[in-house]
């Protein structure tokens, strides 16, 4: 029920950005959700695509420093407080989240929330009990 | 195996009461004399009926003198309390005051000759010779704690090393390749030593170290024989301060049963720091001290603010000086961290400078590992936050430049939401210790 | 003010008649007390007898850096531990420091040559020195120190750093000197004019600069900016520190205090001297030193060199600035860095062989600025940004435990850092120097 996101190292400097996405669509791979954390010299764009392996290939053909993560992609009622409401899960089961972003399709009504936790196999036992529905691979392939 | 007993100067060392007591009176008086050719020391002396040398007549006489405090120090700063003409004087040592404003000690060649030569008589009795080679591993610089053992060790004819603090691994290189057998420094420093020296790949038995001064800062009988048991060596404790010219006011000898104040240097005297009153030897109170052979900068009846017990009985050594035990603590907010005096007063004044963050702040003290680590904790002025992480980091930085340029040391920086820290108005507690007392 | 008339003044006839005498005494020291040049003297079949003037000594061989460094830690001393008084210790190309012991007398040595340094400069007895160079291992501040309160001067022992303070000390004691290194004095312009202090106004007078390379449009900014006079000293650890050479009021040159510095100009390829007026190595040989005398020692910098006498009257041969260096050694805020030292630390971290560049800056009115930028190896990469920033502080803190100033690490992309002939350039310095 993990699914695969691509972490790539970028220096902060123009046309590096474009670079990494340019090298994924020369590889016909298919940006979902994308984030990028940053300091001051540099920042790593996490993404989440359709054929992560592809990805990493074609990262790794042009250089870039690049790695695989497991993370937890999980569905949010698009309504008001519907974020909250999942957080409540991972707040009363003591569930750390190293850090979390959007995706930009939706399934339906619902929107999807990427989340990376310390222990993603612990998390999806918590969240499956208590009802969340988790996205899997195949789904975010045909999104 | 007890050392040898080994003085520098057996007949001063080992003086009899009324003999001592006879000297300090000559040496009050020319005290006197000195302090009297400042304006501040005139001022003072004068309201209370003293204007010449001659108005002295006996020690009791002391107690007409009014007390001398840090902030009399920085108020004459610079030149108030200099006692000599200034083409006497060949060094200047400042140190930190409460706001910015820094305290002043002048020396003239021949007060550097006397603290030197306390700071020899203090080795001699903790049995280091001409054949010992001394590391230091304390800041050089205005700071006292590394010139004063400097000269002092030199001119005993050891071997010196001015490491100076920090780089651990190139301390303990030194001290393999040298054979150093003596080392300076803070306590802290000693015990983030003893748990680097495997990581670095050293053991103790491949060093020579015989003893350890530890001082700057203060530390427990424990912690002596934990650094003690693990580099196989002797501890002595030390006590100065920079007012009264720095190390070498009182020292252990190798009984380590109390540090021995010279007091043919210093006028010793304990005070309830509440009522002002004089105590008798058997409580602990703060230590007040006037200087007997300094010429620049005298300083009559300076309140320490350090708290301390006299110890009773003769010492086994033979000196006559008294001791006063390990220094139990503060009368003021004065914090040390990492062997460096800081007053939060310094810190506040920093933070309310800068625009970016509000004045609710927290200064927090922990240890990492061995060493001292000040967290200073802010909140973010929201209508400045511009979203941008990197800009955070820049304040960050910005503001632990300012405090490094202020306090020497380099603090941690955490930024907090609006209205997460005590506030200001509400006399919050703003310094959170959580140190264990090493 | 000549602090030491009789040497610094000598004719050269006399000055040369010194020099014999002492070169012969220290040759015939170091081949009785001295393990290292008995080795050296027999592997290249010279004796004592065979020096018998000033002119014999291009018969002796050289010494060098890496011979300090292989002797490591005593072999090079002329007299046992006991008898040394004081250490210092300088960066090496790798792994050992040098060492340099003192003897009591080279103490002494080390004082007069500063106290003329001083007085060279323009210094006076009596006035006062604000010590701003680095105390402790570094041989900057002691040596400041020491001179200064021989030549009867007030010091205030500031050491580096803590700009604030060294403002506020200086209006408030007016020292009438300040000794530090030419950037420093920069950068604490700026920090005056932060605080709106009046450079102009200021009590120094005379700078006595040092430690690191700097230019003559430099010197004319600190001149204008403070309104004081800024001199030029030289000097490395393994000769005594600071105090080999100073400039006089004059400034044309610094004058190489030669009857205890010896100084010889080589082509650093053929060892052969330089023809006066020619650039080459600055070779130098202690004629007095007890604790660690050193003969013919190279100094990997480049000068020029003049023996014509000085319009101060001194008769000392005067050298120019730095004009470079025989190795990859590069001087930020007055510590020797050598890229070596760097590559040990990085090797140690990342296990394998590192990509790594140092590129040194100097902003305009700042500090010496040294940026390490690292390749970032892939097994070290993290999707999480404070593993990244964790492992560029490692970096950080250990650099700066070797070097003992402060660094700025950069993670840089993969073959970002240029490669020529497979041997990356490993110093990029855009100091305009």
């Amino acid at each position: 029920m993990k699914i695969t996101q691509i972490s790539v190292f970028l220096e902060n400097k123009k046309g590096r950005l474009f670079e990494a996405t340019k090298a994924l669509g020369d590889a016909g791979v298919d940006i979902k959700a994308l984030t990028i954390a940053e300091n001051e010299d540099f920042g790593v764009l996490r993404m989440v695509v359709d054929k992560p392996q592809d990805a990493l290939a074609a990262f790794k053909k042009n250089g870039f420093v690049a790695s695989l993560t497991d993370i937890v992609a999980v569905e949010v009622d698009d309504t008001p407080g519907g974020l909250a409401r999942i957080l409540a899960v991972f707040n009363k089961n003591d569930l750390n989240v190293e850090y979390m972003y959007a995706f930009v399709e939706k399934t339906a009504d619902k929107a999807i929330v990427v989340f990376r936790f310390d222990d993603p196999d612990k998390a999806i036992v918590i969240l499956t009990k208590n009802n969340v529905k988790i996205v899997g691979k195949k789904e975010i392939q045909t999104l | 195996m007890k050392e040898k007993i080994a003085f520098r100067d057996a007949q001063k060392e080992c003086i009899d009461g009324q003999a001592l007591r006879k000297y300090q009176l000559e040496r009050l008086k020319e005290t006197v004399g000195h302090a009297l050719r400042t304006p501040f020391y005139q001022h003072r002396l004068n309201k209370v009926g003293i204007r010449s040398s001659d108005d002295i007549r006996s020690l009791k006489d002391l107690e007409r003198i009014p007390f001398t405090t840090k902030d009399d120090l920085r108020e004459s700063y610079p030149r108030g309390l200099l006692a000599t003409d200034m083409k006497k004087v060949v060094r200047v040592h400042t140190s930190s005051g409460t706001t910015g404003i820094p305290t002043v000690i002048y020396h003239t060649q021949e007060d550097l000759d006397n603290w030197t030569e306390l700071v020899v008589r203090s080795i001699v009795a903790c049995g280091v010779t001409s054949d010992d080679v001394f590391q230091n591993m304390m800041t050089y610089g205005m700071f006292t704690g590394g010139l004063g053992l400097h000269y002092g060790a030199e001119r005993l004819g050891a071997l010196v090393i001015p490491s100076g603090s920090g780089n651990t691994k190139r301390q303990l290189q030194l001290m393999k390749d040298f054979r150093t057998t003596v080392v300076h420094a803070t306590p802290s420093y000693m015990f983030h030593f003893s748990s680097k020296i495997g990581e670095l790949g050293f053991t103790v038995e491949e060093l020579n170290l015989k003893k350890a001064f530890l001082g700057a800062e203060p530390y427990s009988e424990n912690t002596r024989k934990k650094i003690e048991e693990f580099f196989k060596i002797d501890v002595y404790n030390s006590y100065g301060l920079s007012e009264m010219n720095g190390p070498g006011v009182a020292f252990e000898c190798i009984y380590k049963t109390g540090m021995h104040l010279w007091e043919d240097a210093y006028i010793l005297e304990m005070i309830d720091p509440e009522t002002k009153k004089n105590l008798g030897d058997d409580t602990q109170g703060e230590l007040v001290l006037t200087t007997l052979c300094r010429q620049a900068t005298p300083l009559l009846r300076y309140r320490t603010r350090d708290l301390t017990t006299v110890v009773k009985g003769n010492c086994p050594c033979g000196r006559t000086h008294r001791r006063i035990s390990r220094i139990a603590g503060r009368t003021d907010d004065m914090l040390i961290i990492s062997g460096v005096n800081v007053f939060p007063s310094q810190i506040e004044q920093v933070i309310m400078k800068i625009p970016e963050v509000g004045n609710n702040y927290q200064i927090y003290l922990a240890k990492e590992g061995a060493l001292d680590k000040l967290t200073v904790k802010v909140e973010l002025y929201s209508k400045l936050f511009s979203g941008d992480l990197q800009d955070l980091e820049r304040l960050k930085r910005k503001i632990q430049d300012e405090l490094r340029a202020s306090i020497v040391i380099t603090p941690m920086v955490e930024l907090h939401e609006p209205g997460s820290l005590p506030e200001f108005e509400l006399k919050a507690k703003r310094v959170v210790d959580e140190r264990i007392k090493i | 003010m000549i602090y030491n008339e009789k040497f610094e003044c000598m004719s050269l006839e006399e000055l040369k008649n010194v020099q014999s005498e002492r070169l012969k005494k220290t040759v015939s020291y170091v081949y009785q007390y001295c393990p290292f040049y008995q080795k050296k003297f027999a592997s290249h079949g010279i004796s004592p007898k065979d020096i018998k003037t000033i002119d014999d000594i291009v018969k002796l061989p050289f010494t060098v850096k890496d011979d300090l460094r292989d002797n490591y830690p005593f072999g090079v001393l002329s007299m046992p531990l006991a008898q040394i008084a004081e250490i210092h210790v300088s960066s090496g190309t790798t792994g050992n420091p040098t060492v340099v012991g003192y003897s009591k007398e080279d103490i002494e040595l080390w004082s007069e040559v500063m106290a003329r340094a001083f007085c060279c400069a323009g210094g006076l007895p009596g006035d006062m020195v604000q010590v701003a160079y680095g105390y402790g291992l570094f041989t900057g501040g002691l040596g400041a120190h020491y001179g200064a309160l021989k030549a009867g001067m007030t010091v205030i022992p500031c050491s580096s750093g803590q700009t604030k303070r060294q403002l506020k000390i200086m209006q408030d004691f007016k020292p009438r000197i300040l000794a530090c290194t030419p950037s420093y004095s920069l950068f604490m312009a700026d920090e005056a004019k932060e605080i709106g202090m009046d450079c102009k106004k200021s009590s120094w007078e005379i700078g006595v600069f040092g430690a690191e390379p700097w230019s003559d449009s430099m010197r004319k900014e600190i001149e204008s900016i403070w309104n004081l006079s800024a001199t030029d000293i030289y000097g490395l650890s393994e000769i005594i520190g600071p105090g080999v050479a100073q400039e006089c009021t004059h400034k044309d040159g610094l004058h190489l205090f030669s009857d205890v510095f010896y100084p010889e100009v080589i082509n650093p390829k053929t060892g052969k001297e330089a023809k006066e007026g020619e650039t080459g190595m600055l070779v130098l040989t202690h004629l007095t030193k007890t604790g660690m005398p050193l003969l013919r020692y190279q100094t990997r910098d480049i000068i020029k060199i003049t023996h014509e006498k000085c319009r101060c009257g001194r008769t000392s041969p005067r050298i120019s600035k730095i004009l470079g260096r025989t190795d990859d050694m590069i001087i930020v805020r007055g510590i020797n860095v050598f890229p070596s030292q760097i590559e040990e630390v990085l090797l140690r971290i990342e296990g394998t062989e590192p990509h790594y560049q140092l590129v040194v800056e100097r902003p305009h009115g700042g500090l010496d600025e040294l940026e390490v930028q690292v390749e970032l190896k892939e097994s070290f990469f993290s999707d999480e940004v404070k593993q990244l920033q964790h492992l560029s502080d490692k970096i950080r803190d250990e650099i700066e435990s070797v070097l003992g100033i402060g660094v700025k690490v950069r993670l840089v992309e993969p073959k970002t850092i240029a490669r020529s002939e497979g041997k990356a350039k490993r110093v990029i310095d855009k100091r305009n120097i």
